[in-house]
């Protein structure tokens, strides 16, 4: 329970951040993905199931407030958290290359799939400007917001699997 | 006997289980044209009032920040406007003269005014969509405030949008900028009509959007005239400035042209908008 709450807030806040904060601070109208770090985070550190459900939410908030057909980034965050779970045995906590890698890879697989999806399906062929002038950019900054928000994710998950671990001892 | 019954699903028959759900929604949208239902209202009462707060805190502290750095310039500037507000009370009168006229002459006419007063209601930006690939933004009022889908949404005098979901306290606006909306145009001096297609491209690029299917036989468009909603369009009141013709190309096939138009409104600023709360009118077969 203390669990879902926590996690909750931490995509209530990521979203919120990245519908109003960071989109104010957007350079050339490109704002960082801090929603994909979210997803990505809870992926590689809880595995599977946990990194599927949180996808799912986040997806589905993107859908709500986004105005376009509901379940679609549900669906595709889905998949890019169950598919960051494949990772957990890898992962580290002390390591720091392999989660930057990871959310790089979730950010620009998520770009593409839209970018097929919703843009190449509609005659907008010209990959390579909306690689270089979309893709890219959102990638560098995510990168950047990512170095500050992802130790904030591990720290907190740390300290619930603390918690989590302490009350499961007392019930031995 | 001790057996253990907890039964846990794997992970890949939850995914399974969840992509049915996301499918099954998707459906639904396109066939219903249902969005969200109970789900966006639960939702618009859980973020719309943070969003609003955020926002809140964000305008003061923008709004203290330009105080401080503004006073002198608005010092000049004050000045430099009395001045013009003399002037523009000559040209004034002028023209109330001339409206008082106008009005008589239309009155003989028996003709209504052209463009009756919509009624509007006044919306505040407070969150984008979250994504770079789509220009949609939500607005703090909604259903309880009388906006419904397919309003249009203006700011100063131009057209910025159309309502495309609506919540009870929140409205999701799609830009006319976004990259998958079309509106039908006129261009108000030569009364032609021609589509404008929003463009993410174009407008990262040098702040315009695409239009296409003009028919212009004679030559008559010219870069600079200004675009209107058109009087054949079903979702988008008549006679809203949409932009102004930055360029035009003839297509290969000579009969249509197309071209560019830079926006009546700037995107990149947008924090006040009014909902025009009439729909246009379309007979129902």
């Amino acid at each position: 329970m203390r669990r879902k709450v926590t996690v909750f807030i931490i995509v209530t806040i990521s979203y919120l951040l990245q519908v109003t904060l960071f989109e104010a601070l957007s350079f050339a109208s490109i704002s960082p993905n801090l929603l994909i770090i979210v997803v990505s985070a809870f992926g590689f550190m809880r595995g599977k199931k946990e990194g599927l459900f949180v996808g799912f939410f986040c997806g589905l908030l993107l859908d709500l407030f986004g105005g376009s057909v509901l379940g679609f980034y549900a669906l595709l965050y889905m998949y890019i958290g169950y598919l960051n779970g494949f990772f957990r045995k890898l992962f580290y906590p002390e390591d720091l290359k392999l989660p930057l890698l990871l959310i790089a890879g979730s950010d620009l697989g998520c770009n593409l799939c839209v970018y097929v999806i919703l843009f190449l399906l509609r005659n907008r062929f010209q990959i390579r400007y909306y690689v270089l002038h979309i893709m890219l950019p959102e990638l560098v900054y995510t990168m950047v917001v990512t170095i500050f928000l992802y130790p904030l994710i591990l720290k907190v998950n740390e300290r619930l699997e603390l918690i989590e671990k302490r009350s499961a001892s007392k019930f031995v | 006997m001790k057996r253990k019954s907890k039964f846990v699903l794997p992970p890949k028959y939850i995914l399974l289980i969840m992509s049915g759900i996301c499918v099954v929604a998707m459906i639904t949208c396109f066939t219903m044209g249902i969005s969200g239902g109970p789900l966006q209202t639960v939702a618009g009462y859980v973020f719309v009032p943070m969003q609003r707060g955020i926002n809140t805190v964000g305008s003061f502290l923008t709004e203290k920040a330009d105080n401080l750095k503004n006073l002198g310039d608005v010092m000049a500037e004050n000045e430099e406007l009395r001045r013009q507000v003399d002037e523009l009370t000559v040209e004034l009168n002028t023209i109330h003269l001339e409206q008082y006229e106008l009005e008589n002459l239309r009155e003989l006419l028996a003709l209504d005014q052209k463009y009756p007063s919509y009624e509007k209601v006044a919306a505040n930006v407070i969150g984008t969509n979250g994504s770079n690939w789509f220009n949609s933004f939500t607005i703090n009022k909604g259903s309880n405030d009388g906006i419904d889908v397919d309003m249009n949404v203006i700011a100063g005098s131009g057209l910025v949008g159309i309502v495309t979901s609506v919540g009870p306290n929140y409205a999701t606006v799609t830009a006319i900028i976004n990259d998958s909306t079309q509106v039908g145009g006129t261009v108000s001096t030569t009364a032609d009509n021609l589509i404008v297609s929003g463009s993410l491209k174009t407008m990262n690029e040098d702040m315009v959007i695409g239009f296409s299917n003009l028919r212009d036989a004679d030559n008559e468009v010219q870069v600079g005239d200004p675009v209107v909603t058109s009087h054949i369009s079903d979702r988008y009141q008549q006679g809203i400035l949409i932009g102004y013709i930055s360029s035009i190309e003839n297509d290969a096939n000579n009969l249509t042209k197309s071209g560019t138009i830079t926006p009546a409104v700037n995107f990149e600023h947008i924090e006040e908008v009014l909902v025009i709360l009439q729909k246009k009118q379309v007979v129902e077969e």
